[in-house]
Formats: C-alpha cells, structure tokens, sequence
C-alpha cells in the first residue's frame, strides 16, 4: 500500500471528520475463555441479522472504507457470512479478528471468495501447554493453526497477533518463527487492558518491566525508529503541543454487539446507541464525539510538560478507564520510559 | 467506443472528499481516482456503454465530445490493466 497516498486520505478524512475506519463487534460470545480477555461474553441481546445490515447501510454512506469485523467469536455467529457477504457488497476493506479455532478449509475458501484483505488470528505461544492455558480451551492452538493453513493455502494475507503477558513473555521468537513457517505476517502486542466493566484485575497479567524492556531492545521486533530517548527538557514545539492525542473518534470509532458506539474499543465511552439514533447524528452531534475531538495534547494534564511527550504512543481510552480521558495512561509512561531506556542501553 | 466496464468485485472502494479510493483485497494496491475518474467509476456497471460515459462526463465537466472518448478508452484501459476494471463487448444483463 502506498503510504503517502494513504496519509492523503486520512488527511481528508480528518478534514472532513469522516469515520474511515470502524471496528464492529459482531458478538462478545466466545469458544475460548482467555485469562486477559476484556468483554463479558454473555449475550446480553447482540444486533439481529437486520440490525447488522442496516448499521452496515449507515456507515458506508458516512463514508466508512475499513471495516474491522470482530468479537469474541465472529463465527459463532449463523450469519456470520451472510453479514460479511453483505459488508463486501457495500465494498467494505474488511479485516477479520479471529481465532480461527471454527475455519477449515470451506471457511477458509468462503472468506477468500468474499474478497477479505486480512485475518488476524490470535496466537499466544507456540507451545501448546502456554497457549491452551491462556485461551482455557484444550487444543486451541493445534485447531488454530491449522486453520491458519487453510487460510494461507487459499492465498489470504494472515497476521498472527501476538497478545504478550507474563505467561507467555518468552514465546514471541517461537510465535514469530510460526508465523513464518505458516507464511503468516507477526505481529505482538504488551498491552493487557482493563475489562470492559472497568474491573483492573486482568492488569496484573502485564508483562513486568524488564521483560518488556528486553522485548523493546530487540531491534528485528520493533524496528529501529521505536526506541528514542526522552526530549531534554519540556516541549515547546507547536506541532506537538497542537497535535491530536489519536484518531479515535476524529476517524475512527467503534461498535459493541448491543449497538454502542465507543470512540475506540479501547475507549468505552458510550457516545449513543445505533438502535435508538442513526448512526450519522452519533457521530457529527454526540458531545462526548464532540469533547474527544477537542483535545489537543497541549491539553493533557501532565503530558505537555513531559520529556516523552512527542514520541509517546499514549492511549486516551486507557487514560480514561484510569479515570481521566485527558490523564496520563499509565501503562504508556511506563512504555516510554521502557523505550528510552532500550534507546540507550 | 462501444464497450462496457465493469467495476472489479474484489476491491473495496468509498468515496472520500470528492475522491473515490480503491483498495485491492488481493495485493492492497491502493488507487485514488479524481473527481472525472470517479465519476467513471460509478458509472462502470456494465450496463453504461463507454460512449454514454463520454457523453455524461461531456455534460458534467468542462470537456469536448472527442477527448473525453479519447482519455476515458486509454483511463480505463489502464484500470483494466492494474485489474481495477473489466472492459466487455457485450453489456451485462
């Protein structure tokens, strides 16, 4: 993909605060039970086949080009591929999340002829006593990866992504030489976030500093323009102070299964629902889409004065579940720290 | 001019300030087209003939009846070649 035409349309896109890209979670149900997994996975009364459909109507005429299908399980549901038939009919780029454990090769197949871009499938070790543990479902990793065949035999583009957490922190080379024996691109991923229902206690899995310390100095995994030492002193530069923190809720935003819509499925701020209001008068009228789209990082309570504050990747929907959506995010001053400090060892 | 185009099945496409974007699910190609190659591209449902394509962009836009043939045959000739599009003799039912 040609990235400087691609940041033409972000540009515009931000111009004209247009939602390019959504994250739509089909459902919170799941066939595994992963011990840092967010969501509740009961079914509290997910959209209908109809309600999907026509929230898919709404958002393409917004204006929507990448649509992020999700879950729990999206093929749990029936109607799974009747929604993704219908989503490409609207000529969607669709990615699908997944943990693959119910593709074989007729889904697989199904998914490449509905013209699918990316699988991401989630694989937390190589090993199959690390992963099973995590996922809670015996012989997960082996079905995953065999779906995965199935996957890369019919031709899809697949990314492993690689959640890290203290139980499996030492596992990103034999997940990475996995993907690469399985022609799947790798990606990995320290962030474990608090349940969706604001309990923290899933945040004792994150991986301890010095292990992700050790993953930052591993210049093959996160390249060489991640590490960078702390600003020597208090930024001053109007191109930083006056930047937007994300593009959650400027051009992107995100759906729950029950019809909220978040700024980010990092950023449960409930701004409406799409089935009492369309989904236009949410996103142009709402006032916390309003509030969000106001804050500029000169804003930030502590982050304009800190050394970290142009290269840091803070997240506001973490800052938010930390109480405040102009805060500092926690988990991330501890990231840019970590990465200063492989800049320099 | 005869011919019919056909918009691709396997791209995904949305109109964004005025520009239709193109994105290919295959190889992630990316094509960005201005507002006279959008104006083609939604009218590529096989069933508009290429010279009632000429004739309409003749009609929106500042151009005459003989380069519009001209440089939509060789715009979509290039679409067709990146796999954007399809060109048929024979219009779709």
């Amino acid at each position: 993909m040609t990235t400087s035409l691609m940041d033409r349309i972000r540009d515009r896109a931000f111009a004209d605060s247009v939602p390019l890209a959504v994250h739509f979670d089909l459902t919170y149900r799941c066939n595994e039970r992963c011990v840092h997994c967010y969501l509740d996975h009961d079914d509290h009364g997910e959209m209908t086949t109809a309600e999907v459909k026509g929230v898919l109507d709404q958002l393409a005429a917004a204006g929507t080009l990448f649509l992020t299908l999700s879950g729990g399980e999206l093929l749990l549901r029936r109607d799974f591929f009747d929604l993704l038939a219908y989503a490409r009919l609207l000529r969607f780029d669709v990615k699908i999340k997944t943990n693959a454990m119910l593709v074989r090769d007729v889904e697989a197949a199904r998914i490449r002829d509905l013209g699918v871009r990316q699988v991401q499938v989630s694989v937390y070790s190589h090993r199959t006593e690390v992963h099973d543990a995590i996922t809670q479902a015996p012989g997960s990793l082996q079905r995953t990866v065999n779906a995965i065949r199935f996957l890369s035999t019919r031709g899809l583009k697949v990314t492993i992504a690689n959640v890290l957490m203290r139980q499996n922190a030492q596992d990103y080379e034999g997940v990475r030489a996995l993907a690469a024996e399985l022609g799947a691109e790798y990606t990995m991923d320290p962030t474990i976030t608090p349940k969706m229902d604001g309990d923290t206690s899933i945040v004792a899995l994150r991986m301890p500093a010095a292990q992700v310390l050790h993953l930052f100095k591993d210049r093959s995994l996160v390249g060489d323009d991640f590490c960078r030492p702390a600003a020597p002193g208090p930024v001053d530069d109007p191109e930083v102070l006056d930047a937007l923190p994300c593009s959650a809720g400027h051009i992107a935003c995100y759906i729950t299964p029950y019809g909220d819509v978040y700024p980010c499925v990092q950023f449960p701020m409930t701004t409406g629902n799409v089935r009492r209001q369309p989904f236009i008068n949410i996103w142009r009228d709402s006032p916390q889409f309003h509030e969000v789209r106001s804050i500029r990082v000169r804003d930030l309570t502590a982050c304009p004065s800190c050394g970290y504050v142009a290269t840091c990747t803070r997240c506001p929907g973490l800052a938010y579940m930390e109480g405040n959506m102009r805060g500092p995010s926690s988990a991330d001053c501890e990231k840019s720290t970590l990465r200063a400090a492989a800049a320099t060892s | 001019m005869s011919a019919f185009v056909i918009r691709g099945e396997r791209l995904a496409a949305r109109k964004v300030g005025g520009e239709m974007v193109i994105l290919s699910a295959d190889d992630s190609s990316l094509f960005v087209l201005n507002e006279v190659g959008t104006a083609i591209w939604e009218a590529a449902d096989g069933r508009t003939s290429l010279d009632a394509i000429a004739d309409g962009v003749c009609r929106e836009f500042d151009v005459d009846l003989e380069t519009a043939r001209r440089d939509i045959s060789e715009f979509v000739t290039s679409l067709a070649g990146a796999g954007v599009v399809s060109l048929s003799e024979v219009e779709r039912q």
